[in-house]
């Protein structure tokens, strides 16, 4: 029995080793090829070279747009996570306090979007109505909207954790809704919260559909189409896109590597409730 | 009422305006025009009846293909995911060595975005120096390197693994959460019973772990039938247009100006999400009021 648990701990470790390289090695043929030269690159081996051109980097930098669209990505996700929290936090708070009909079929409406799929083509020509389109402000608004049933719907079942007596004290106090609210609930809502701004900005930063059809100026590209769009121009030279890759990805998985625990405990609300 | 009086409802005005707007008016704007010809090439619109979805369900366009893909993918892409994650998370949530390093590693390309998950794996799959190519040939298997992304009999297997490639970890990790809320004592009063491994998987795990499998159900399901970018990026539909689906096909429609056509499609997609969805939200809104 000891060398049979033995050799199934042999063999889960293998496993565990063989998946860890399928996940790594990617990472590591993208790294090692952008500091190549474009004939070597080519060939996409995982052995480094002792004599990095580090001037792919600079290329990359002058040629793909990658400050102004790294801007553009940190001003979607930041903006539209900062609106998604206020709008929802909001709406998931007095639609969970109020007792009322009315209240509740509002919620299920809004919880109904969740599953609700985009109609691209229909959506333009909205934009396009309200002036909206191939506007950050277009794009920005348009998150905040795709996000709301989510964020509602999640913040809704912490609000009810929040003891109605904390707003009760607060109204004998003299304080208004807008007080109670910002005062006293928010800050309550915290974990919530984090949960949500990292739902909704990890789904801003990486999406790619939204602005391929909502955003027509290349200035005003995040970090996904601008890649894409660096891709089909300089397809032949893999050690430019490898460079670019490297770049996309560094941001977001320092930010992985430093806010773990708050993504994965994020990612995964939802797993353990019902 | 009034209590209600603290809780005014134009609280609820912000996120209800932008929502309507945005989300549910291009919605229902979208299924109107689904029965129209609107199209770049003519500024009148006219009514045109179920002509557009007679068009998708003509055998010789191939649009159906597209949406038994989409579905075949939602399938396949979930059970692939699924299954192993399940397996894994298990294991991962015993007794191993490295458990924590392994659960970062896989957890890994969640962060990343499709779009640059599909690029870093169209220099992976490159027929002549791709990584994949290599490594059969380094350990002797050469006969199985193959030409994935443009080889009609490899191309769908190739779409699944890059997607199980980065979607698996995310699975696995609500797995996990799963896993970790279900008290130790049911095993302990199993092991009492005599249980065996897969015993104790049926009769406790898979049950207490309903809510994780439901999690990962709904948004797995939803994802795969709304797949895009991977798609995209990897194939753009090809070879020929073997790996289109609803999504990249009202993107095709859209860039070719066939606007009415595009809607269509998209009210089909929203259709079919209306049809798994509404009951799906229905359990997660019931569960939320009992809890």
């Amino acid at each position: 029995m000891k060398r049979k648990d033995a050799a199934l701990a042999v063999v889960k470790q293998a496993l565990l080793v063989v998946l860890t390289l399928v996940i790594l090695a990617p990472f590591a043929i993208i790294f090692s090829n952008s500091f190549k030269t474009k004939v070597d690159a080519q060939q996409m081996g995982i052995v480094p070279t002792l004599h990095p051109v580090w001037s792919n980097y600079a290329t990359v930098v002058e040629r793909g747009n990658i400050l102004i669209s790294f801007l553009n990505s940190v001003l979607y996700t930041a903006v539209a996570t900062a609106g998604t929290l206020v709008v929802t936090a909001m709406a998931a708070y007095v639609l969970s306090r109020r007792e009322s009909r009315a209240s509740r079929i509002i919620y299920l409406f809004i919880v109904f979007g969740i599953m609700l799929p985009t109609n691209f083509v229909a959506l333009i020509k909205v934009e396009q109505s309200l002036h909206l389109l191939n506007s950050r402000v277009g794009l920005i608004l348009y998150y905040v909207a795709s996000n709301v049933a989510f964020g509602t719907f999640i913040i809704h079942g912490f609000v009810s954790t929040v003891p109605r007596a904390m707003d009760e004290s607060a109204a004998i106090d003299g304080a208004g809704p807008f007080l109670i609210f910002s005062a006293v609930i928010l800050p309550l809502l915290q974990p919530i919260l984090v949960t949500t701004a990292v739902l909704c900005g990890m789904g801003v930063w990486n999406d790619f559909i939204n602005p391929l059809y909502l955003l027509n100026s290349s200035s005003a590209w995040p970090m996904t189409l601008s890649i894409y769009g660096f891709f089909g121009r300089y397809e032949q030279e893999w050690n430019l896109v490898f460079a670019d890759i490297v770049m996309t990805c560094v941001p977001i998985l320092a930010i992985y590597l430093v806010g773990q625990r708050y993504i994965v405990s994020g990612l995964t609300a939802g797993a353990v409730k019902g | 009422m009034t209590r209600n009086r603290l809780y005014p409802l134009y609280f609820v005005l912000p996120a209800l305006l932008l929502y309507v707007g945005l989300f549910i008016v291009p919605s229902l704007i979208g299924v109107g025009y689904s029965f129209t010809d609107w199209n770049r090439y003519s500024a009148d619109i006219h009514f045109v009846g179920l002509d557009n979805f007679r068009t998708v369900f003509t055998a010789s366009k191939h649009y159906d293909v597209y949406i038994v893909n989409t579905l075949v993918f939602a399938v396949v892409s979930n059970i692939v995911k699924i299954v192993p994650a399940l397996f894994l998370a298990i294991l991962l949530c015993g007794n191993v060595k490295g458990k924590n390093f392994y659960r970062t590693v896989l957890f890994l390309p969640t962060v990343l975005s499709f779009l640059v998950v599909g690029l870093i794996f169209r220099s992976v799959l490159h027929p002549s120096t791709g990584l994949l190519n290599g490594v059969l040939r380094g350990i002797g298997l050469p006969f199985l390197a193959g030409r994935w992304l443009s080889d009609p009999n490899l191309v769908w297997s190739s779409i699944i693994g890059v997607d199980a490639w980065k979607g698996l970890g995310y699975v696995m990790t609500i797995f996990i959460a799963g896993l970790q809320a279900i008290s130790q004592d049911y095993y302990d009063a199993a092991d009492i019973d005599g249980a065996g491994w897969w015993s104790k998987l049926a009769n406790i795990t898979l049950p207490m772990l309903m809510p994780a499998i439901t999690i990962n159900v709904v948004f797995g399901v939803t994802y795969g039938l709304k797949v895009f970018d991977i798609i995209y990026v990897l194939t753009n539909g090809g070879p020929g247009r073997m790996t289109e689906v609803i999504n990249t096909a009202v993107f095709n429609e859209f860039a070719s100006g066939s606007y009415g056509l595009g809607t269509a499609l998209s009210t089909l997609l929203l259709i079919v999400l209306a049809l798994i969805g509404i009951p799906l939200i229905r359990t997660m809104t019931k569960k939320e009021v009992e809890s």
